[in-house]
């Protein structure tokens, strides 16, 4: 290739790259950075009227947030929806995906429709319907339960149900979504393999252990590293059917965040829930990142 | 006949009975939408209207203006539609097929800023927008949607498959760069573009959070925001709220139905090669 046309097609290149990157840095990395400064500054509901008297407060947002209940609740919240809605969510996705891709499946096209439909739903429709769900007295969960004979439960009104309620309708709502990605996964794996362990001897289960799991294992670690740091963000379940209680026990960290910054007009300490919220999606993606090194 | 075979039917009544459970939740939306008042609040539940009415979708219509968070939901959607399949066509494709100096260190920090979650820019993006005159605008929603990393990765993959020599021949024949996009490499790239359309979207009709914070006029509200605003106000109508939440998913379940295919090979194809 003569170095004339390699120069035309660079300088191409950036016309192509140029309104995508502007974008990308006018709205999304100059804010992300904004972010951090903003965190360091007592912007609150005076300086969104005047922003000239924003003080520099250095680290005193962290510091307040590291001593603040309401805070740590937060995390353990959004952490319990983490490590159990996540987990919880990958397994019925991987079940589905298993059942699914059995060779003796009839109708497959039809059930994949069916378990995909809840994840282009709107989020905020299927909360609102699960909030009625959920109702004690006249919601069909309880109604179901009652049928084999569970007393009823206050689904959202319970300190220590909202966040499990909260979590089945997230786990619901997304599995389908993993499931095609395991799906996928399933498919690259050569049949060759199977029928030459088949031949070998090896049972079902084993066949499992030492064909389907390897195989699937990078798809797996994606899917598991995207859904972590997806469920890190939950907000819109618990603002529309909860607002954050009964008592606390639903309010995630985003939801921290929107209230402190968008309702308390706090948005020095919102960038700091925002800056921690950041740190803990990387430790726990380097946690996960390390441990499936480990394994492998 | 076939032959009974245990475990095909244990297979396939747990494959059903999930579909069922799967659909239950939408299924009585559905219904309960078209209930008279209070009829959704019945002992033993009803899955079936005794006296179906169209009566709740009239009242979101007529008495609630509906219709103007509809138009909000479409206008928005649309525009975010079109010119993000635009912006990161043309990126996904310089990535592509587009050599410059510093190429694979530029994609390489795209992809690590896949971590960093949305919300950290929102606070001062929302600040950065009310200074721009932006707040409470279409403009104002639509600029965190036009471009996007991961549509860009998308694209870009699938525009590897073009083959090099397509594009010379037309650079030979005398076309310029940008002709050589339009009129060979966006044929060939058609197929992700229309997943890229539908993903964008999706996720455009269905968002809440940013436009729950930019967007303060009632007026303005889309439909996600218009409906979590009523819930507050309507909550013992639980027909009505169905019939709210029926209408603000038809569209997005509509548009799924129509480009399945292509959605979820956009999905397999993304997610396995990561």
């Amino acid at each position: 290739m003569s170095s004339g046309l390699a120069r035309k097609k660079a300088r191409a290149a950036w016309w192509f790259l140029t309104p995508a990157l502007v974008l990308l840095a006018l709205f999304f990395v100059l804010p992300v950075a904004a972010g951090l400064l903003l965190s360091l500054t007592d912007f609150d509901i005076y300086a969104v009227g005047d922003p000239s008297v924003a003080r520099f407060v250095g680290l005193k947002n962290y510091a307040h947030l590291l001593s603040d209940g309401t805070f740590w609740r937060a995390v353990g919240n959004t952490l319990q929806f983490v490590l159990i809605g996540g987990p919880l969510s990958l397994a019925v996705s991987l079940a589905a995906a298993l059942l699914l891709n059995e060779k003796a499946v009839r109708l497959r096209g039809l059930l994949r429709t069916v378990y995909f439909a809840p994840v282009v739903t709107t989020l905020v429709s299927v909360a609102i319907v699960w909030r009625y769900l959920y109702h004690p007295r006249y919601g069909l969960l309880n109604f179901l339960l009652g049928q084999i004979g569970v007393d009823p439960i206050d689904w959202l009104g319970d300190p220590n149900w909202a966040m499990p309620a909260i979590i089945l309708l997230a786990v619901w709502k997304n599995f389908g979504y993993n499931m095609l990605i395991l799906l996928a996964g399933l498919q690259v794996i050569p049949r060759e393999l199977y029928e030459a362990a088949s031949i070998d001897g090896a049972g079902p289960w084993r066949r499992f252990r030492h064909i389907t799991l390897p195989g699937l294992a990078p798809t797996f670690l994606f899917v598991s590293v995207t859904t972590m740091i997806g469920y890190f963000q939950v907000f819109a379940e618990p603002y529309v059917m909860t607002q954050g209680g009964p008592l606390g026990a639903t309010r995630s960290l985003v939801l921290f965040m929107y209230e402190e910054g968008f309702r308390w007009w706090r948005m020095g300490m919102a960038s700091a829930v925002a800056v921690l919220l950041l740190v803990i999606t990387l430790i726990g993606t380097l946690i996960q990142l390390r441990l499936d090194r480990r394994e492998a | 006949m076939m032959r009974f075979r245990p475990r095909s039917a244990l297979l396939h009544l747990v494959l059903f009975v999930g579909a069922l459970v799967t659909l239950l939740p939408l299924g009585w939306m559905v219904a309960a939408a078209f209930m008279q008042p209070g009829e959704a609040n019945s002992l033993p539940p009803h899955l079936v209207p005794a006296d179906p009415t169209l009566e709740h979708f009239r009242a979101l219509f007529t008495r609630l203006d509906f219709l103007r968070n509809l138009a909000n939901s479409a206008i928005v959607t649309t525009l975010a539609t079109l010119l993000s399949v635009l912006v990161n066509s043309m990126a996904g494709y310089a990535f592509a097929k587009l050599p410059f100096p510093g190429r694979e260190r530029l994609f390489k920090s795209l992809a690590a800023a896949l971590v960093v979650p949305a919300q950290v820019g929102m606070l001062p993006l929302f600040l950065l927008l009310r200074e721009l005159g932006l707040v409470n605008t279409y403009a104002g929603v639509l600029v965190p949607y036009l471009a996007s990393i991961f549509g860009i990765f998308l694209i870009r993959q699938y525009a590897l498959s073009v083959p090099d020599e397509l594009l010379d021949a037309a650079r030979i024949e005398g076309a310029g760069e940008f002709a050589v996009f339009r009129l060979v490499a966006l044929p060939v790239i058609k197929p992700i573009l229309v997943t890229m359309a539908a993903f964008t979207f999706l996720s455009a009709w269905n968002d809440f959070m940013w436009p729950l914070i930019v967007l303060s006029d009632s007026s303005m509200y889309t439909l996600p925001v218009a409906l979590a605003n009523l819930v507050g106000e309507h909550v013992q109508d639980t027909e009505l709220m169905m019939a709210g939440s029926l209408l603000t998913i038809l569209p997005a379940l509509v548009v799924f139905l129509i480009f399945q295919r292509i959605y979820v090979q956009g999905i397999m194809s993304g997610g396995v090669k990561g």
